[in-house]
């Protein structure tokens, strides 16, 4: 069983959900990452998406865009990534971490390289965003030989026999994207989420966790409520944004932001 | 090594995962799938559909005022001193470039598939205006994304734009250029993925965009072919056209592609000189990547961070290239070279002067190199240029270059 498999069958266990903070590595600057990881744990988060900063981040909106260029500018390249997995995992080998990003810092460092860095990293899962299960034959097999969970995304506009076909290609758990549009847009519609994150569950017996549009414990908790687990991104990389110089600032208000989210999720479990 | 091209290997490009060989394919966010899903399915069955072709083919008759003419540069070929210099006069269809075939094309299939918002994405200003062009006459919502730096060089066509009644958005975010408005133009369709039809404006992006692009496009050389065995008898020996992503070269191209006596030139900007990193040539020096939904030659650096990039031409300032493309170099069945920013004006003032044609300095690319190629060739040979735009956009570059201020 994968690390994320474990973390999110004990976390059903205890009829809890899993609170997924993202944050993209190298902002605001590549050697407070793991820090800023070990915080994030220490504020109860229980797998963490790892951003890889991409120079064209499409399916991003200005927030991600700009730590994306903040990392560039102090040069967070893949390989830097992965070690930074790799000193994270030297002190926790509970948490799971999963890199999230775009194809081709992957593919110019090459499938098979990357895959092996990244078991050695002591790395759990990769989303791709633009990479659809119909083009990842070739990573599917070395991701699956080396204990990594592919993970997929389902969007509104998914039809159910892509979301059968999208979960088949997945493990770990699937990535529902609350709305039509780029990270960090408010739209999300909570009722429309629960529709359609049932429906999912319907479909796969995979977790489901809902990202997009969850900017505190408010929308966590109604998120919460119908998925796994919550990924929380923009509203975290708004508050590094802020407080690029004050890392001891921004660590406090970083925990400030995750522990009512945690409590919020929590509270469901009662 | 070059392949020995047939039809029935051409058919059967691209497959139906949208792959040119190694390159092609749809790599984009899930929430554009079903749509594109759609559009293909769409599409295959519309490019049967003869009512569909008859309007497509009237519109570029009535509208665009095809075909266009081919023209022979006597004046030029003279003063070249080698082989027959023709020019295929695309710069004459309504808006003053190739580029209006392609948005003629994709109206029509939005106004098929019901879409009532056009968005659309520009570098030198020509796609954007004529796809404003094309939404004023269908009476369709117009969003144009384009970089701030192009908004600049370029503000003549920003300003046509607006008068089209399309709303041009300046787009600030990276390098702010053709690639910016590419990432910003994906941005808005994803989140209005519903009610929005996006009319890409070369033959990249995901499937089926370089397919459906292509097969607009190619009407440039199903008429070339024809014109030419009129006029002069026979194929041309050389066919020579400007590549950024590629869609005016590769229209002039495909009809030509069983035609192993036609070699075809790609002519990639090359701004201050390849071997200065300063260029926009993916095929020249780039190397395979993935980038806007496909995986295709790119400018990147060694983590695959996309280049920045330089050319004069604002059309030709872009990392990638279209997917077939990729595959013609890989298959050697094209070549593909670089012009700089030098030589292209050259050949711009050239033009203008010895023929009285002004092409667009994206064009300007393809004329500088046929110009060498030609004088290499023997006289009775014969030599086709794609003047894919004509150049009054690019007076105000050009006139800043000598120091006049218009």
């Amino acid at each position: 069983m994968s690390r994320i498999e474990g973390v999110l069958q004990t976390l059903k266990g205890q009829g809890r959900k899993a609170l997924i903070p993202f944050i993209t590595a190298g902002d605001p600057h590549p050697d407070v990452t793991v820090s800023l990881m070990h915080t994030m744990v220490n504020a109860g988060v229980d797998i963490i998406e790892l951003g890889v900063p991409f120079s064209d981040p499409m399916a991003d909106g200005p927030v991600i865009q700009l730590a994306c260029e903040r990392a560039l500018k102090h040069g967070t390249s893949l390989r830097r990534v992965l070690a930074m997995v790799k000193e994270f995992r030297a002190t926790d080998n509970a948490t799971p971490v999963v890199l999230m990003g775009y194809l081709n810092p992957i593919e110019a460092m090459g499938y098979e390289v990357f895959a092996d860095a990244a078991a050695d990293a002591g790395l759990d899962g990769v989303l791709t965003v633009d990479l659809p299960p119909e083009e990842a034959d070739d990573v599917a097999p070395l991701f699956a030989a080396r204990g990594l969970d592919p993970i997929f995304l389902i969007a509104p506009t998914t039809t159910d026999e892509r979301i059968r076909a999208i979960a088949d290609h997945s493990s770990g758990y699937v990535y529902y994207v609350s709305f039509n549009g780029v990270t960090g847009a408010a739209r999300i519609n909570v009722e429309e989420v629960a529709k359609k994150v049932t429906h999912i569950h319907e479909l796969t017996a995979l977790p489901v966790g809902v990202g997009f549009g969850i900017r505190d414990a408010e929308t966590a908790a109604a998120v919460g409520r119908v998925s796994d687990g919550v990924i929380v991104g923009s509203v975290l990389v708004d508050t590094i944004a802020r407080n690029q110089t004050d890392i001891e600032k921004l660590k406090r208000e970083l925990t400030d932001l995750l522990n009512p989210m945690r409590e919020a999720l929590d509270s469901l479990a009662s | 090594m070059s392949v020995k091209l047939t039809e029935e290997m051409l058919t059967a490009l691209p497959d139906a995962r949208g792959h040119f060989g190694a390159f092609g394919g749809r790599f984009v966010s899930e929430t554009l799938m079903d749509s594109l899903v759609t559009l293909e399915r769409e599409y295959l069955r519309l490019k049967k559909d003869p009512e569909f072709q008859a309007t497509f083919d009237k519109d570029l008759a009535d509208y665009v005022g095809r075909p266009s003419p081919l023209y022979f540069a006597e004046r030029l070929t003279r003063e070249t001193g080698g082989a027959q210099i023709w020019l295929k006069r695309e710069d004459l269809n309504h808006t003053g470039a190739h580029k209006i075939n392609n948005t003629i094309g994709q109206a029509l299939l939005a106004s098929f598939l019901g879409k009532k918002r056009i968005i659309a994405e520009t570098g030198a200003g020509q796609h954007g205006v004529a796809t404003a062009t094309v939404c004023a006459r269908l009476g369709l919502e117009c969003h144009v994304f384009m970089g701030a730096e192009d908004v600049q060089r370029q503000s003549l066509n920003v300003y046509r734009m607006k008068l089209l009644g399309a709303q041009v958005h300046a787009v600030t975010s990276g390098s702010r250029t053709l690639k910016d408005a590419m990432n910003d133009a994906m941005r808005d369709w994803v989140t209005y993925v519903d009610e929005t039809f996006y009319i890409i404006g070369t033959v990249a992006g995901p499937h089926p965009y370089p397919l459906l692009v292509r097969d607009f496009q190619s009407v440039i050389g199903r008429e070339t072919r024809r014109q030419a065995l009129e006029k002069a008898g026979k194929l041309p020996d050389a066919l020579v056209a400007c590549v950024g992503g590629g869609s005016n070269a590769i229209g002039m191209f495909y009809p030509f592609l069983t035609d192993e006596s036609v070699q075809l030139y790609g002519v990639e900007a090359g701004g201050l000189g390849i071997e200065t990193g300063q260029h926009a040539a993916p095929l020249c020096a780039g190397r395979p990547g993935v980038l806007h939904g496909n995986r295709t030659y790119l400018m990147e650096d060694d983590n695959g961070q996309i280049a920045s990039t330089h050319s004069i031409s604002a059309g030709l300032d872009y990392p990638g290239v279209g997917p077939e493309h990729s595959w013609l170099k890989d298959i050697g069945r094209a070549n593909y070279v670089s012009v700089t920013d030098d030589e292209a004006l050259e050949a711009f003032r050239m033009l203008t002067l010895v023929e009285g044609i002004m092409p667009a300095l994206e064009t300007a690319h393809a004329v500088a190199y046929a110009v060498k190629l030609a004088a290499t060739m023997e006289k009775d040979q014969m030599v086709v240029i794609n003047i894919s735009g004509r150049g009054d956009k690019d007076i105000h570059t050009v006139a800043q270059l000598d120091g006049i201020e218009l």
